[in-house]
Parts: C-alpha cells; sequence; structure tokens
C-alpha cells in the first residue's frame, strides 16, 4: 500500500454503492429507491474526487465531473418526485407492485 | 497510523452507518432521516480531502435540497407513522448474497491493482480556478457543459411543473 489513503478511500465507496444497491434490490417503496439511487451516486461521486486528488492531481477533471453529476442529480429527484405525486395520485400508493399497467 | 487516518475511519464508519440503516429502517421517514447524515458524513469527507468547494456544493444541494425534496414528498404520499412491510426473507437473502459478492469482486480487484501515485504536485482545488475554468472557452474549458447544465436544469423545472400540474378534478382518479 502506498502512503495516500486512496485504496481505503476506495474500500468506503464500493461499500457504499453496494449498500445502495443492496436498497434498491430490497425495497419496493418508490421513494425509498429513489433514496437508495442517490446513494450509488454519492458513492461514484467519492471515486472522483478521490482519483482526481490522489491520481491526478494537477488536472480538474475529477472535480467538474463531481459538480455536473450533483446538478443531474438534483433535476433528477426533482423530476422523479413530480412523478411520483402523480404515480401517487392515479394509484394511491408508491409502491411499484402496483404500477403494473405496462406490464405484458 | 496518525490522526488524520484515523478522523478518515471515523468517518467512514459513520457513512456506511447511516446509510446501511438508511437502507433498512422500516419507518420511511426515519430512512430518509439516516440518508441525510450519510450525505452530511460525505461532505465531511470531502473537508477531509481538503476539496472546501464541493464539500459546500454536496451540503447545499444534497443536504439542503433533494432531501429536503424527499422529506415533502414523504409527507405528500405517506403517513410517517406506519411501518413499510418487510421485505420477503428470500429476497433480502438474494440481495444480500448479490451485494456480497460485488462487494467481494470489486475489493478483490481494487486491492490487487496497483495504482501509481505521482509525487510533488498537489491538487489546487480553490474556488477561484474552479470558477475560472467552469466558463472558460479555451481548451480545458467548461463552459459548453455549463450551459448545458442549465438548459437540463430549465427543463427540468418545467417538466416537473407540467408531470405534477393537477389536470381538473375529472381525471384525479382514473389509471389509465
Amino acid at each position: 500500500m502506498s502512503q495516500t489513503p486512496l485504496i481505503q478511500i476506495l474500500f468506503l465507496s464500493v461499500g457504499l454503492f453496494f449498500i445502495g444497491m443492496y436498497g434498491l434490490l430490497t425495497r419496493r417503496n418508490v421513494i425509498t429507491m429513489l433514496m437508495s439511487i442517490e446513494l450509488i451516486l454519492n458513492s461514484v461521486n467519492i471515486n472522483f474526487v478521490a482519483f482526481n486528488k490522489y491520481l491526478y492531481p494537477h488536472q480538474l477533471e475529477g472535480l467538474f465531473f463531481t459538480i455536473f453529476i450533483i446538478t443531474i442529480a438534483a433535476a433528477e429527484a426533482a423530476v422523479a418526485i413530480a412523478i411520483i405525486i402523480n404515480l401517487y395520485r392515479s394509484h394511491h400508493s408508491v409502491d411499484v407492485e402496483d404500477a403494473n399497467e405496462l406490464k405484458w | 497510523m496518525d490522526a488524520s487516518l484515523i478522523i478518515f475511519y471515523c468517518i467512514a464508519a459513520f457513512i456506511l452507518g447511516a446509510a446501511f440503516l438508511a437502507v433498512t429502517s422500516a419507518k420511511i421517514f426515519r430512512s430518509a432521516i439516516w440518508l441525510l447524515f450519510s450525505l452530511i458524513g460525505i461532505a465531511a469527507l470531502y473537508y477531509w480531502m481538503d476539496v472546501q468547494f464541493i464539500a459546500a456544493v454536496q451540503t447545499i444541494v444534497y443536504v439542503g435540497g433533494i432531501v429536503v425534496l424527499i422529506i415533502f414528498s414523504i409527507f405528500l404520499t405517506h403517513n410517517a407513522n406506519d411501518n413499510m412491510p418487510k421485505p420477503p426473507v428470500m429476497r433480502q437473502v438474494f440481495a444480500g448474497l448479490a451485494s456480497l459478492f460485488g462487494i467481494a469482486l470489486v475489493l478483490h480487484l481494487v486491492y490487487h491493482h496497483s495504482f501509481t501515485t505521482p509525487t510533488g504536485a498537489a491538487l489546487n482545488g480553490d474556488v477561484a480556478n474552479i470558477g475560472t475554468l467552469l466558463i472558460s472557452t479555451e481548451k480545458g474549458g467548461y463552459a459548453l457543459p455549463f450551459e448545458l447544465a442549465s438548459i437540463l436544469l430549465l427543463a427540468a423545472m418545467i417538466g416537473c411543473i407540467v408531470i405534477a400540474m393537477r389536470k381538473g378534478s375529472a381525471n384525479v382518479n382514473s389509471v389509465e
């Protein structure tokens, strides 16, 4: 191992990613699935910042990717919540098992 | 083991513990609050990595924006005191096995990969530098993605209003 804590940060982000994955696979409520997706996006952001800081410190690409990912995550969360509220109005539930009109 | 590494382990334990409680808690409002703590922990990790601007953006956008939106939507669609139904045991077991297998695979790959760490240069992540590059049109500038992000945010805003708009009271209960 090196003197930089890059490997520990990668372990942390792997753990965070798969905790989000576990939530996405077990939960059936749209809002909690959205929370799991936020955790996964955050683990990716940690990776971008850590690689930029410890492997390519003369560039700023990772920081800019993180900034744009945060922007897109905000837009995505807003649209997702509009869809959830609309789904609740028509189905009186936010469970993905209840929204099966498009199921063949 | 020096002090900064000990601080890192504390932050990491906080993030992972809060994230695990966020995906397993039975009450949805508690789940949202644990997500909030996990995101605050990630902002602390960015401070620890000495990228203050990203830490500030994380705090403002995630903690102040997205979590508040999620809590609003919980209050619009749930009774916050109700327990969510527990997922079936088989699904829990298989999701846990899939996650553990993924963790083992990726940790194995990361652990046996030798990263070549450069020496000398330090990351210059101060706000003036980031701001100059963000609206620079030169090579390596980010003016085009910046403008695209503003168009994306405008489109998302209009889309949210259109999707969530109530189209008269007649078809509120219609499923089609």
